[in-house]
């Protein structure tokens, strides 16, 4: 185990520029910039999510992945027979013609940001049914990959400028906290810190 | 054909918290011991490293240290109308690989069970009668007490330099520490961790409910320690990131902090690791285990012979090594026959998230700083009119506030657009969680067995867990929540949130690393696998470590127990059974 980069070389070309666009826009409603600051995009969660899904958490390099794949009850958990790669490819292509289907040929990156946040509740419950691609399963994924992107070390493409971690009061990854452990109730002094630094970024 | 290496005397399967301990006990007692691990070597340098091994995206997301469903996992229904079905990624519990196992990763919440608790079917039945016991549960007594354990409990915390306060040593009640704990016989060897303000405040509540909170047992060392080995700790500094991930600053007590500096120099031990064994073998008689058989990381299989060999695998894997060598009789849930993969049981685990006014700066803790109450856990209230068995510690844990995992926001904050941001925004500083961290007594249908369908990366059946809660957990958990409830109302808080355990038993959400039973230790052959020196029953040459031998899972953290448990064993192979090689207890 030595430190690693997951911020793969060509990470950036994974997507498909309607991909990205999808990505983008969706992840700009799941954390937006508003009254309380920067948001996703500012973040830069869409490089962080494209250069995950490039790497080992894209290919589920970690997870089971034999089969046969069947139906199984909300206990059991993820039984789909796509990694999560291929789970965000397949899930655009189909909630982009959904779009195209409802909203007169406009694909989600095209919607405004009413229309945004209700094609989001509706993968969100459960609808529409995307064929193959359980729409619940998808939300998840991009939700969860989202937060993960605004919270996550800068090294890793998202939280840049700390954004993430200024709005919630997170100082970073610190080494000792023996002098402040007993100063209860007071603010801590220093601002954000990343794993590569004050930076964060590369 | 595997290639058949030179024998050794004993033969560890697997090397985190129980076989660093047997290593350290049976090499000191001069035998050549060998350890096989599946995973690769670590240490503090350079593994666990700062800054790196500070990265919740890598370790507490993706999961780096844990085993690798890809590799191997388990099967999973709640009943047997189900079919089982692969948990795919790791969810409601993250076993370890590689040097020091799961201890790497645990938080080092120290606990002893209580004496009741190895009594638990006795017990029961002399304070409340056999009818107390509802249909179904299996539960039993564990063939050793707790006077016999004391000893071993101690080792075990002098080893790790726990950091608490005793409660009742040799009988007498002190005024700060857990006064419903068993007798211990001297005082843990560090103070309690400094304070958060978190704890300060569930304690200032605790007592205004009426209850007794105490600081928790901490293997996270309060001061530099020297331990009884001669290896050295440092003062813990607070950093928050224990669990899940490895300590950088040689204080959270580890195989790597307290006994590898000194068993990996002995020239009597060795250690091979990327060494994945996939049976134990027996002569023909069955009767005597001759080595095991094991992968390595080229593929290639051998078979390691050895006089004495010893499952350390962690509770699951030692369990489903089992199974796959066909030592025993598996327990068949429509018969009630056999006893292998029977009474496999878990923890409970409910709470409630508090909201308060005061900037608690979470982000500063150690894995097992807390405060807690015991009032409520085992048998230490009057269940007879409650009418169930079991019970939980309530506990306020400051293990750290990293921001992806760690966060808490007010009931019904929708999970994403603005109001999401701002309630993050309001709370991340500003909130704790209560934990109920309860037992799960055993049941004649949750168990252990081999799946018939998915197989791991090596051929092998996957095991399956057939696995859910019963009515019996589900009130004891609302009860002992509620209780709960009335600290965080203590708290004055701005508002908080009951977070009751409702619906089946799920893989899907991180609950506990404490998974027990299904080699359960006992005095009847006919209901366990190994006896009371956790010596298989029918295979005298073999012993079974880990939480596998609980019959039950008691309202704690199972490690305390466990490392004692793995004393108690060593004590027995070192006085009794090297004497005498053959069954420690007649059948
Ligand atoms: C995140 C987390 C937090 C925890 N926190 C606490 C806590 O605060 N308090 C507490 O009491 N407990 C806690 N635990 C549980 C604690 O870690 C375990 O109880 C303890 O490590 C068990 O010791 P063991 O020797 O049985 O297994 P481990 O320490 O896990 O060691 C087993 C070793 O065997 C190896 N192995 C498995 N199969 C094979 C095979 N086929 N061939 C070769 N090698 C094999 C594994 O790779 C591993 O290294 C926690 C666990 C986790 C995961
Ligand atoms: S909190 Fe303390 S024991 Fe835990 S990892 Fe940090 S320094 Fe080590």
């Amino acid at each position: 185990m030595v430190p690693a980069l997951t911020r793969r070389p060509g990470a950036d070309g994974h997507f498909t520029d309607a991909e990205r666009a999808f990505v983008d826009a969706a992840t700009a409603r799941i954390i937006p910039t508003d009254d309380t600051g920067a948001g996703a995009r500012e973040a830069g969660v869409t490089q962080f999510i494209e250069s995950q899904l490039a790497g080992d958490f894209g290919d589920a390099a970690r997870w089971y992945m034999q089969g046969p794949f069947k139906d199984g009850t909300d206990e059991q958990g993820y039984q789909l027979p796509l990694t999560p790669a291929q789970l965000y490819s397949a899930a655009i292509r189909a909630v982009d013609q959904h779009c195209r289907d409802f909203f007169g040929g406009r694909v989600f990156a095209d919607l405004d940001a009413e229309e945004q946040d209700e094609v989001l509740r509706g993968l969100e419950a459960g609808e529409p049914e995307l064929g193959d691609v359980d729409s619940r399963s998808f939300f998840k994924m991009l939700r969860a990959n989202t937060v993960e992107g605004f919270l996550s070390d800068p090294m890793y493409g998202g939280n840049q400028g700390f954004v993430g971690w200024r709005l919630i009061g997170f100082p970073g990854p610190r080494y000792d906290y023996t002098r402040f452990i007993g100063r209860h109730g007071e603010p801590f002094p220093l601002p954000p810190v990343g794993i590569l630094g004050r930076d964060g970024f590369i | 054909m595997p290639t058949k290496l030179p024998p050794v005397d004993v033969l560890l399967v697997g090397f985190g918290w129980t076989a660093a301990i047997l290593g350290e006990e049976l090499a000191q007692a001069g035998l050549e011991v060998l350890a096989l691990e599946r995973g690769q070597f670590r240490d503090t340098v350079p593994d666990f490293a700062m800054p790196q091994i500070q990265d919740e995206l890598r370790y507490a997301v993706r999961h780096e240290m844990f085993q690798e469903p890809a590799r191997q996992t388990i099967t999973f229904r709640n009943n047997h109308a189900q079919t089982a079905l692969p948990m795919r990624r790791l969810g409601s519990f993250n076993p370890g690989t590689g040097v020091g196992g799961a201890g790497v990763h645990w938080n080092g919440q120290h606990w002893r069970f209580l004496p009741n608790d190895f009594r638990q079917r006795s017990h029961v039945e002399e304070r409340y009668g056999a009818d107390f016991i509802p249909e179904g549960m299996t539960i039993q007594d564990w063939g050793v007490t707790y006077e016999e354990l004391e000893p071993h409990f101690d080792r075990f915390e002098y080893l790790c330099g726990t950091s608490g306060v005793a409660g009742n040593l040799n009988g007498e009640i002190t005024a700060q520490g857990n006064p419903f704990e068993g007798p211990r016989s001297r005082d843990y060897p560090n103070p309690p961790l400094e304070r958060s303000l978190g704890t300060l405040l569930f304690d200032k509540a605790a007592r205004e409910a009426g209850f007794h909170p105490f600081p928790a047992p901490a293997s996270n060392t309060s001061r530099p320690y020297r331990n009884p080995l001669g290896v050295q700790m440092g003062k813990c500094t607070y950093c928050g990131y224990c669990e899940w991930f490895g300590c950088a600053n040689y204080s959270k007590s580890t195989p790597q902090t307290t006994i590898l500096p000194v068993l990996l120099n002995r020239s009597n031990f060795s250690l091979r690791t990327n060494c994945n064994v996939t049976r134990i073998k027996l002569d023909r008689s069955g009767k005597r285990a001759t080595g095991a058989i094991y992968v390595d990381s080229s593929g290639e299989e051998h078979e390691q012979p050895a006089d004495l060999v010893i499952l350390s695998a962690y509770a699951t894997h030692n369990v489903h090594l089992l199974l796959l060598s066909g030592i025993g009789e598996v327990y068949d849930p429509k018969t009630r026959s056999g006893t292998l993969g029977r009474n496999y049981a878990y923890q409970m685990v409910s709470g409630v998230d508090v909201f308060v006014e005061e900037n608690l700066n979470p982000f500063m803790g150690a894995g097992a700083l807390g405060q807690a109450i015991d009032d409520f856990n085992g048998d230490n209230f009057d269940h007879g009119p409650h009418g169930f068995i079991g019970g939980a510690y309530v506990a306020l844990w400051t293990t750290g506030g990293r921001p992806i995992l760690q966060h808490q926001l007010p009931q019904g904050t929708p999970e994403w657009g603005s109001a999401w941001k701002q309630a993050m925004a309001e709370n991340y500083l500003r909130s704790a969680s209560l934990s109920v961290h309860g037992s799960v007594m055993s049941y004649n249908d949750a168990h252990l067995d081999l799946d018939p369908t998915y197989r791991d990366a090596y051929g092998d059946p996957l095991m399956r867990l057939t696995f859910d809660f019963h009515d019996n957990e589900r009130r004891m958990s609302r009860f002992v929540t509620a209780r709960a409830e009335e600290i965080a109302r203590a708290m004055r808080p701005r508002s908080y949130t009951v977070n009751q355990r409702q619906g089946p038993y799920s893989i899907v959400p991180y609950q506990t690393t404490h998974n027990t039973g299904g080699a359960v230790m006992g005095d009847d052959p006919s209901t366990s696998v190994v006896n009371r020196y956790l010596q298989h029953w029918d295979v005298p040459n073999l012993f079974v470590m880990g939480a596998c031998v609980f019959p039950q899972n008691a309202g704690y953290n199972p490690t305390g127990t466990v490392g004692a448990l793995t004393y108690w064993a060593a004590e027995a192979i070192k006085t009794r059974y090297l004497k005498n090689p053959g069954p420690l207890v007649d059948a």
